[in-house]
C-alpha cells in the first residue's frame, strides 16, 4: 500500500468529518507570450494545489500553514467554491459538492471565510448594520429561530463582542478599530450560522495587543456553537495558540499533518523543522537552515519536493540511511509514523517516527 | 561613543481639528555597535520618531527637544548640511522597500546615484562599489545590471540595505524592514542586518511591531504607547518579565511555541490603542491595563527603576521601588 492510500485511508475513517478533500488538484495556466506561442512553446502550467488530502473534524480548528506560494490560501478558496479544482473531491457531510445551484447555495450558507484585512472585507459606504444584514438577505433569509432579520444581526454582532449592537446599526467602517472591523467580518459569518468558517490569516493586519481578543472570539465559537475552523496561516506561534491539528503545506501538497503538539514540538518533515527554526525567539538569532525563497510552483522538483532545498539530503543524513536515491527518485504521500501524526519524508519512514536527536 | 541622542523629543501634527500630540517627549542614545530595538502599535509615534531625526515631517509638523547625530543637532542645522548627514550621518532601511526603488533604473545605476550626489567618487568609481556593495549583502555584483523587476523581494531588500550603506553611515535606521516578507526570507535578512551591523561597528535604531523581531536583534529595547516610551531597558529581561502591564500584554501576542502557558489560552488586551487625537489622561494606558488602581487615571509615571538595568512608566513599579528602599 502506498503512503498516499494509507494516508487517505485513515483520514476517512475519522470520527465525524464535516468536510473532506480527496486528492485535490488546482492548477493556473501560464500566459504565453506571442512569440512563445508562435514558437510553439507551452504555457508553464503552475501547480497550486497538487494531491491535497484533508479532512476536517465537527468542531476542530485545524491550522494550514506554509511559506507563501505553497498553495494554502488556494487550498482555501477551492474549499469556498471560489476556484475551480482540475480533479479531486470535495465533501461536505458526507455528499459531494456538485455543480448543482441549489446545493452549492446551501453549501455556502454553511462555510464562511473571514478574510485577511477587514477594511478591504467591509464596504466602506455601507452600514455595518447593512454589512451583517447582506448575507442574510442574499440568502433570502427573512427570520429563523423565530427571529426577525433586526434580531438576528443583533445577535451576530453581540456574539462577536460588539456590545450593544443597536450601537453599531448606522456605523460606517470608517469609524471603527481594526479589531471592531474584524469583529463585524466574523458576525458577517456568524450570522448565517454556518458550520464551518475558513480564516485566512484572521489577525495578521491587526494590532499585536489587540489579536489576543480575535482569537479568543473565534476559539469561543468553536466552543460555544460547535464551528469547524479553517486557520490559513504563516505564523506558527498562532497555531500553537489555537490550533487542534497543525497541517504544514509545501508546493501544493501537505508534508505533515497532526496534533499540535506532536507537530510543533516534535516535527518529523525536515521542512516543518526548518520553518520553526526561524520562529523569532528571544535567545539570539539563529541562522535559516533554508536559503533561497519560496520555490517555483511551476517547477515542481522530482522525487521528493521538498529534496532540493532539504538540509537531511544536504548534510548526507539521507545518504547514511540509505533513502537519498528514493528522495531524488521517488515521489511519496504522507505516512502515518505516530498515531493521528503523518509525514511525507523516506527519512523519518526510516527512522519509523522514532525522535532523532535535532541538530539544534 | 554615542551615535545619536535623542532628547526630550516632542512632534506635534497641526490638523483642521487642532493640534495631535504624536510624540510627547521621548529620549534615548544608541551607542557605536548598540542596536536598539522601538517597539509599539500603529499610531505609538514609532514612524514620527524615524521622521523626526532626519527631519522628514511634513511642513505641519512642530519639532520640539533635540536630536544629536554625532554631537550635531539636526534639528537646527542649515539645510546643506542637513542634505550632507543624511546618508552619511544617517541613512533609513523603509518599509515595503520593495516599491522603493525605481523600476526603470538598473540596481547598479541606482545605487551609484547616491555616491556620486554625495560627490563621494565619480560615476565610474561609484559604480565599482556598487558592485562591492551588492556582494556585501549576499549578491553577486552582476546583479548591478539588473532592473527591479528582476529581483525577487528579498532580494530588493538586500539591495534597499546595500543602498542605506552606499556611503558608509554611523547610522542604520530600520524601520519594519521585514515586515512585507516571507518567514524564511525574513530570517536571512535579519541575519544579513545583524552581520552587516556587527562587521561594520554601526549603531543602529531598529523599528517593528514585531516584538519577538526586535528580542533577537537588539541589545536593548524601548517600548513606546501614546507617543511615550513606557519600558526600556536590555532586551532579554524586557521580554521575558516585563516591568509595564502593557509590555506584558505585548510579549504575550507572540507566544512561544511549546510553552504550554500560550496553548489554546490566547491572551490580548480589551480595547484599543488610542488615537493621538484622544490620549487618556494620567497613564495614558490605564483604561486597557489589567492591574490599574486608583492613582492611575490622574497622575502621570515617570520612567522608574525596575531593576535588571530597566526602567518602566507604572506607578507600581514607582511603590514597589519604594518597598525596596
Amino acid at each position: 500500500m502506498s503512503g498516499a492510500a494509507l494516508g487517505r485511508a485513515s483520514a476517512s475513517g475519522d470520527d465525524d468529518p464535516v468536510l473532506e478533500v480527496h486528492d485535490l488538484h488546482v492548477s493556473y495556466e501560464g500566459r504565453v507570450g506571442l512569440g512563445a506561442g508562435v514558437a510553439g512553446k507551452k504555457a508553464a502550467v503552475a501547480r497550486a494545489v497538487a494531491g491535497v488530502d484533508l479532512t476536517l473534524r465537527r468542531g476542530e480548528v485545524l491550522a494550514l500553514a506554509g511559506e507563501s506560494g505553497c498553495g494554502k490560501t488556494t487550498l482555501a478558496r477551492t474549499i469556498m467554491g471560489l476556484e475551480q479544482p482540475n480533479q479531486g473531491e470535495i465533501r461536505f457531510e458526507g455528499e459531494p459538492l456538485s455543480k448543482s445551484t441549489r446545493i452549492l447555495r446551501e453549501y455556502r450558507r454553511r462555510v464562511q471565510i473571514v478574510f485577511q484585512d477587514p477594511t478591504a472585507a467591509l464596504n466602506p459606504r455601507q452600514t455595518i448594520y447593512e454589512s451583517v444584514a447582506e448575507g442574510l438577505r442574499i440568502h433570502g433569509i427573512t427570520d429563523q429561530d423565530g427571529l426577525s432579520e433586526e434580531k438576528l444581526v443583533a445577535r451576530a454582532l453581540a456574539r462577536s463582542g460588539l456590545r450593544p449592537p443597536e450601537r453599531f446599526y448606522l456605523v460606517y467602517p470608517h469609524e471603527l478599530s481594526g479589531g471592531q472591523r474584524q469583529r463585524v467580518v466574523i458576525a458577517g459569518a456568524l450570522v448565517l450560522e454556518p458550520e464551518i468558517i475558513v480564516a485566512d490569516e484572521p489577525v495578521s493586519s491587526l494590532d499585536a495587543s489587540v489579536r489576543g481578543e480575535i482569537l479568543k472570539l473565534l476559539l469561543g465559537l468553536r466552543d460555544d456553537f460547535g464551528i469547524a475552523m479553517l486557520v490559513v496561516t504563516h505564523d506558527l506561534g498562532l497555531a500553537w495558540t489555537i490550533a487542534d491539528r497543525v497541517a504544514v503545506m509545501y508546493l501544493g501538497r501537505i508534508v505533515e499533518i497532526g496534533p499540535a503538539e506532536d507537530v510543533l514540538t516534535k516535527p518529523l518533515h525536515p521542512y516543518t523543522k526548518a520553518l520553526l527554526e526561524v520562529v523569532p525567539e528571544a535567545g539570539g538569532l539563529t541562522r535559516p537552515i533554508l536559503s533561497g525563497e519560496a520555490p517555483d510552483p511551476t517547477r515542481i522538483p522530482e522525487g521528493c519536493r521538498f529534496h532540493p532545498r532539504c538540509p537531511e539530503v544536504v548534510s548526507g543524513a539521507a545518504g547514511r540511511a540509505g533513502v537519498e536515491a528514493r528522495c531524488r527518485g521517488e515521489d511519496l504521500g504522507l505516512i502515518e509514523l505516530r498515531p493521528g501524526h503523518f509525514a511525507a519524508c523516506h527519512l523519518a519512514a526510516a527512522r519509523r517516527g522514532d525522535v532523532v536527536p535535532s541538530t539544534t | 561613543m554615542t551615535v545619536l541622542s535623542v532628547r526630550d523629543l516632542e512632534v506635534t501634527y497641526a490638523t483642521q481639528a487642532g493640534p495631535i500630540p504624536a510624540v510627547r517627549g521621548v529620549s534615548f542614545d544608541i551607542d557605536k555597535g548598540e542596536v536598539l530595538g522601538l517597539a509599539g502599535e500603529s499610531g505609538c509615534g514609532k514612524s514620527t520618531i524615524v521622521n523626526a531625526i532626519l527631519r522628514l515631517l511634513p511642513p505641519g509638523a512642530t519639532t520640539t527637544g533635540q536630536v544629536l547625530l554625532n554631537g550635531e543637532d539636526v534639528l537646527t542645522m542649515k539645510a546643506g548640511r542637513l542634505r550632507a548627514v543624511r546618508w552619511t550621518g544617517a541613512s533609513v532601511v523603509f518599509q515595503g522597500a520593495m516599491h522603493a526603488l525605481n523600476p526603470v533604473q538598473r540596481i547598479g545605476d541606482q545605487l551609484a546615484e547616491a555616491i556620486v550626489l554625495h560627490r563621494l567618487s565619480a560615476q565610474r568609481e561609484a559604480l565599482v562599489r556598487a558592485g562591492d556593495l551588492l556582494e556585501k549583502v549576499g549578491l553577486p555584483p552582476r546583479r548591478a545590471r539588473d532592473y527591479p523587476h528582476e529581483l525577487s523581494g528579498g532580494q530588493k531588500q538586500r539591495v534597499m540595505i546595500a543602498m542605506a550603506l552606499a556611503c558608509t553611515p554611523t547610522l542604520i535606521i530600520a524601520d519594519e524592514p521585514t515586515t512585507a516578507l516571507d518567514v524564511m526570507v525574513q530570517a536571512q535578512v535579519l541575519t544579513l542586518l545583524n552581520e552587516l551591523q556587527h562587521e561594520m561597528g554601526l549603531a543602529m535604531l531598529f523599528i517593528t511591531h514585531d516584538l519577538s523581531v526586535l528580542v533577537e536583534v537588539c541589545d536593548r529595547l524601548a517600548i513606546m504607547y501614546a507617543g511615550k516610551i513606557v519600558e526600556e531597558g536590555p532586551s532579554a529581561p524586557v521580554f521575558a518579565k516585563p516591568a509595564h502591564p502593557y509590555t506584558e500584554a505585548l510579549a504575550a501576542a507572540f507566544p512561544s511555541i511549546g510553552d504550554l502557558r500560550f496553548r489554546r489560552s490566547p491572551s490580548g488586551l480589551g480595547g484599543d490603542p488610542p488615537q493621538p487625537d484622544s490620549i487618556p489622561s494620567g497613564c495614558s494606558f490605564h483604561p486597557r491595563c489589567p492591574v490599574a488602581f486608583d492613582e492611575c487615571p490622574t497622575v502621570v509615571p515617570d520612567l522608574y527603576e525596575a531593576g535588571d538595568g530597566r526602567r518602566a512608566a507604572c506607578l507600581l513599579v514607582r511603590d514597589q521601588a519604594r518597598v525596596a528602599t
